[in-house]
């Protein structure tokens, strides 16, 4: 309860590997941070570190997942999906291969490190690949559930978890559905999908809302690709109004695609809210989220503009 | 050996000129000179079945230089995994050969490869789980020289090394070549054995590329090495068979017209044309 997305997908990921002897892990030399190293210990003849080298730990796992092994492949967001963009395209996604690129330490909340460590575009550069499932669980049971999912799902898929521990919103009793969005509470007045960390942070909102007079509804967004049109077009014709936030770049992530969405389907005011188009800076993780306006007073606030 | 190997390699070079004339881009130097290597892989030493293709026990092949597809293709075509005929396709709008190998549309094709470094990691990856399954399969990656400036294949010789993946033969087609000009000029990649030798490898070093036998007898000898992977080093020619084309940098990646094709045909199916015994 309450821990970081990452320790459950450890966890997962190892129990995962009890189910299916197909299951391998591979990570470049973070496995302690990423939580692999869970795996690792585990079922150590599945688990290949591959060094500082994560253009080589991609092209391996693309070869793995050829004879049929099934490939989680971890780093710090920043590094898998940066450093390694174009082997995930053109070794992962393009031969539609059934690899998991798991990223950690993604965002803000990465904290201390600063602006080289802080994935902010990751979800974006994932969300623009032809195949590629992108899955940002809300917390460590949505985690734990969606590494399991991502262990049955066949093809191409970014998983991005977080360092920061944060608080739990579902019971253990959870039901993940990949494809489907989750519409956590409902409201009449203003849609606010939020994906990731920021869901807890969504409900907050929705609680300040409701005792200033406005309703708002909360969609827990966790798989940004394929996302769940259906479910965004509802909201958008019951509420009319839509904010989104997200722990990363406000271009080409949660808010982008869900704009792209809705201005085709059924177009209503959006409002996106996440790190405006700029690097990270060094700072402790949960008070970044404060300065980058990733909390929510930021919602309330824009709810109001919208409302008002 | 197969008999006919020679043979063979001349049919692969007519069918490489060809199907590149008709397609009217493309890249014959490339083909030409790894041409005898993939002969000898896909006629005399890989365990693969055209009629399933995707046999979980089968040898595998990486084009690390996917460029040199036309000799892939000609090879699976004559190996049997689908029509000659598909040939005269390639790079068409709707054709399964690709203009860069595409394992989801050729049948035979191991892994999609194009984009250059890639495909020794890949490798690497095949032969991991071979071993993790206890399977006796060889995986087998042809580089270009060109290819081996990527920094990821110096990541691959490492990880190769370092898991010790004695069922990875590896080989560079060394015809000194690349797009903008001598690899001496655009970026040395000399010693090429001596830098294998670094990270671990056992090296062996074909002094001619396309002496069938000298190909045949050092995959033989790669096969018995234990506990590392196996680089042969092979000293080729871009463009080999085709004397306006030989050592020709201009041929990396244009296809002849139809009358250079015609000429081209003549030389390969000459009495006295290179690989004719």
């Amino acid at each position: 309860m309450n821990s970081a997305t990452r320790e459950a997908y450890g966890a997962a990921l190892a129990e995962l590997g009890n189910k299916n002897p197909n299951v391998v892990a591979l990570d470049a030399d973070l496995a302690g941070s990423t939580k692999s190293a869970t795996f690792g210990k585990a079922h150590p003849d599945r688990f290949f570190d591959m060094g500082i080298a994560e253009a080589d730990m991609i092209g391996t796992a693309a070869g793995l997942a050829t004879c049929g092994k099934i490939p989680f492949a971890s780093s710090f967001a920043v590094f898998c999906t940066g450093r390694a963009f174009e082997q995930i395209r053109n070794s992962v996604c393009n031969p539609e291969l059934n690899v998991t690129v798991v990223g950690s330490h993604a965002g803000p909340s990465c904290g201390e490190d600063g602006s080289s460590h802080q994935a902010m575009e990751d979800i974006a550069i994932m969300r623009a690949l032809p195949n590629m499932c992108v899955v940002v669980p809300a917390d460590d049971v949505e985690a734990y559930a969606a590494t399991l999912a991502l262990g049955e799902y066949v093809g191409p898929a970014y998983l991005r978890v977080a360092r920061l521990a944060s608080p739990t919103i579902h019971d253990e009793d959870y039901e993940f559905d990949l494809l489907r969005g989750d519409l956590l509470r409902e409201g009449d007045d203003v849609t606010v999908v939020a994906c990731g960390m920021m869901v807890p942070r969504a409900l907050e909102a929705a609680d300040q809302l409701a005792e200033q007079g406005i309703s708002a509804q909360v969609v827990n967004m966790h798989t940004i690709k394929p996302i769940d049109g259906e479910l965004l077009e509802a909201c958008a014709r019951k509420t009319g109004k839509v904010i989104t936030i997200e722990e990363g770049s406000i271009v080409g992530g949660l808010g982008t695609a869900v704009a792209e969405v809705l201005s085709e389907r059924y177009p209503v005011p959006v409002r996106r809210i996440g790190v405006n188009d700029v690097f990270g800076t060094s700072g402790p993780g949960a008070a970044l989220l404060d300065y980058y306006g990733l909390n929510a007073e930021h919602i309330v606030k824009v709810a109001h503009e919208l409302c008002d | 050996m197969h008999e006919d190997l020679a043979a063979i390699t001349r049919r692969m070079r007519a069918h490489i000129v060809a199907m590149l004339a008709e397609a009217g881009s493309g890249h014959p130097g490339g083909s030409l000179s790894a041409t005898d290597i993939i002969a000898t892989l896909y006629f005399s030493h890989m365990n693969v079945d055209p009629n399933n293709p995707d046999w979980e026990d089968r040898d595998r092949f990486v084009l690390g230089k996917g460029h040199a597809a036309p000799a892939l293709y000609a090879a699976l075509a004559l190996r049997g995994f689908f029509p000659e005929e598909d040939l005269l396709t390639v790079r068409k709008i709707g054709s399964h050969l690709q203009g860069h190998p595409c394992m989801n549309t050729t049948p035979g094709v191991d892994m999609s490869t194009g984009s250059l470094g890639q495909g020794l990691s890949v490798a690497n990856g095949m032969a991991l789980a071979g071993r993790i399954d206890h399977k006796d399969y060889y995986v087998y990656c042809v580089m270009g020289d060109g290819e081996i400036q990527e920094g990821q294949v110096w990541e691959a010789a490492m990880s190769a090394a370092h898991y010790g993946l004695d069922h990875l033969i590896a080989f560079v087609d060394h015809n000194g070549l690349q797009i903008d000009g001598s690899n001496d000029d655009v970026m040395r990649v000399t010693p090429i054995a001596q830098k294998f030798r670094a990270f671990g490898w056992n090296v062996l070093e074909v002094a001619d590329g396309h002496d069938l036998q000298a190909l045949d007898e050092a995959v033989a000898q790669a096969k018995r090495n234990e506990g590392t992977p196996t680089v042969i080093v092979c000293e080729t020619v871009k463009g080999k068979g085709v004397s306006f084309m030989e050592n020709e940098v201009d041929w990396h990646g244009v296809a002849p017209t139809k009358e250079q094709a015609k000429a081209a045909l003549a030389e390969i199916e000459a009495p006295d044309a290179p690989g004719k015994e």
